[in-house]
């Protein structure tokens, strides 16, 4: 399969879901139910534009301005919209705080629910059957596989998206962030510190 | 519907593995598939209302467990466009040989910029869930409730089978949402109050739970009675 596109063994074919879905979108095109530039558009968007760099300005903005911070907990849909992020998967979003003594995770056990709009489309390990069986009933076991030790004193917090709702995590500033600014501070928000399942990062090449 | 989707507490699967810098999609294919379900997902009639999860859940177990995320999507695509007769299982088939058979098989294209600007609009558009019916929530934060054990829809339903018949806590009153359960055919969906519920994972998971852990849970009204 790998060598589908080696000019010399051009009698192997591609993975059969990728013929397939040539074979799909060729019919559909043809039959004038969907347009080839809405679907690149698509991709595009979910590749390039709607992805977890929305939800880390959030999470900047939150710990650089206690205001808006405040309004995202309270109401987070309406304050994540005054960032200009919002829309499919995300019509109404709630953010979660971890603290030194709470700290949340975010799963979807029947399907794969995500808050887009923040976070762009979920990696596979958060569609993986493993996650969705294991973080309802072994939160801990999971973080610490996943590389974060809570201290047992801590509360683990496990959201199961079940309905329309969408949860994103709002990770703990990281020590030693305290002199740098919002952008800088952005480029410290991990994905999976927004699912719950790592910690912001720390600076790394700024300052000392 | 009791399905192998239903995956909340079962064991045997294993690690979590976690790709490192993954991309959005793995293959060019993933991206075209994911595209058609959300422009097919508009089509009148080719889904009702919670049909696109009933199809996923009603894959062949050992299909839906042994295959990726997006190839369910096209297996659920394949068939409802099959099974609502917009393409012929015939022609999917003969196209299918054709582009395995003509390796420089090109895709027509067909450009409609009007529709690129709506799909646009719609991706950042947001249509809240709430629904203005003066349905009045049954429950308050802090009441103690239980999820119902004595159902077992066999359509789509988004109550977890790891949390019937247990007790929890409504922990907020997220406002009153369509019930995204099947429903008869050609019926509308009754908007209901839902809840998230908090549950001990003592509750949930009794002498084998975590400490200090809780699970909380979105849950419509008739999933929930007084406990």
């Amino acid at each position: 399969m790998s060598e589908a596109h080696s000019g010399e063994h051009h009698h192997e074919t591609e993975p059969y879901a990728a013929l397939r879905t040539k074979a799909l979108e060729s019919l559909l095109v043809e039959k004038g139910l969907v347009s080839s530039d809405a679907i690149d558009a698509l991709v595009q968007a979910y590749e390039q534009d709607i992805g977890p760099l929305n939800g880390a300005k959030v999470v900047a903005r939150a710990w650089v301005d206690p205001a808006y911070k405040q309004r995202l907990i309270v109401k987070g849909t309406e304050a994540i919209a005054e960032l200009g992020f919002g829309g499919s998967q995300g019509a109404e979003i709630v953010v979660l705080e971890n603290t030194p003594a709470v700290h949340n995770m975010v799963v979807c056990t029947l399907c794969s629910c995500y808050p887009w709009p923040v976070l762009g489309l979920p990696p596979t390990w958060y569609k993986s059957h493993a996650y969705r069986a294991r973080a309802v009933i072994e939160p801990r076991a999971v973080l610490r596989e996943l590389g974060l030790a809570l201290d047992d004193s801590v509360e683990v917090r496990v959201w199961d998206s079940t309905a329309d709702v969408r949860y994103m995590v709002l990770p703990r500033r990281p020590k030693g962030s305290e002199g740098l600014a919002e952008a800088e501070l952005a480029s410290l928000v991990s994905r999976d510190s927004m699912i719950g399942v790592a910690e912001a990062g720390p600076p790394s090449g700024v300052g000392q | 519907m009791n399905g192998v989707h239903d995956l909340g507490g079962m064991h045997g699967f294993g690690p979590v593995v976690r790709e490192d810098d993954e991309p959005v999609f793995h293959e060019a294919w993933e991206g075209r598939i994911f595209a058609l379900m959300s422009l097919m997902g508009q089509h009148p009639g080719l889904f009702h209302p919670g049909g696109f999860r009933f199809r996923l859940e009603s894959i062949d177990p050992p299909r839906y467990l042994s295959s990726s995320y997006y190839e369910k999507w096209m297996m659920v695509l394949e068939q409802a466009l099959v099974e609502k007769g917009i393409v012929t299982a015939d022609e999917l088939a003969a196209r299918t040989d054709h582009v395995r058979e003509h390796a420089d098989f090109k895709l027509p294209r067909r450009e409609d910029p009007k529709l690129v600007e709506l799909i646009r609009l719609a991706a950042l558009t947001r249509y809240p869930p709430h629904r203005e019916v003066g349905v009045a929530p049954r429950f308050a934060t802090g009441d103690r409730v239980r999820a119902r054990n004595n159902i077992n829809p066999a359509g789509h339903t988004r109550l977890p089978r790891y949390v019937r018949g247990r007790r929890g806590t409504i922990d907020r009153v997220h406002g009153v949402h369509d019930f995204q359960d099947a429903i008869p055919p050609g019926t509308k969906a009754q908007p209901q109050p839902v809840y998230c519920v908090r549950f001990d994972a003592n509750e949930l998971w009794g002498e084998s739970a975590e400490p200090r852990e809780s699970v909380y849970v979105d849950m419509w009204e008739s999933y929930l009675e007084p406990a």
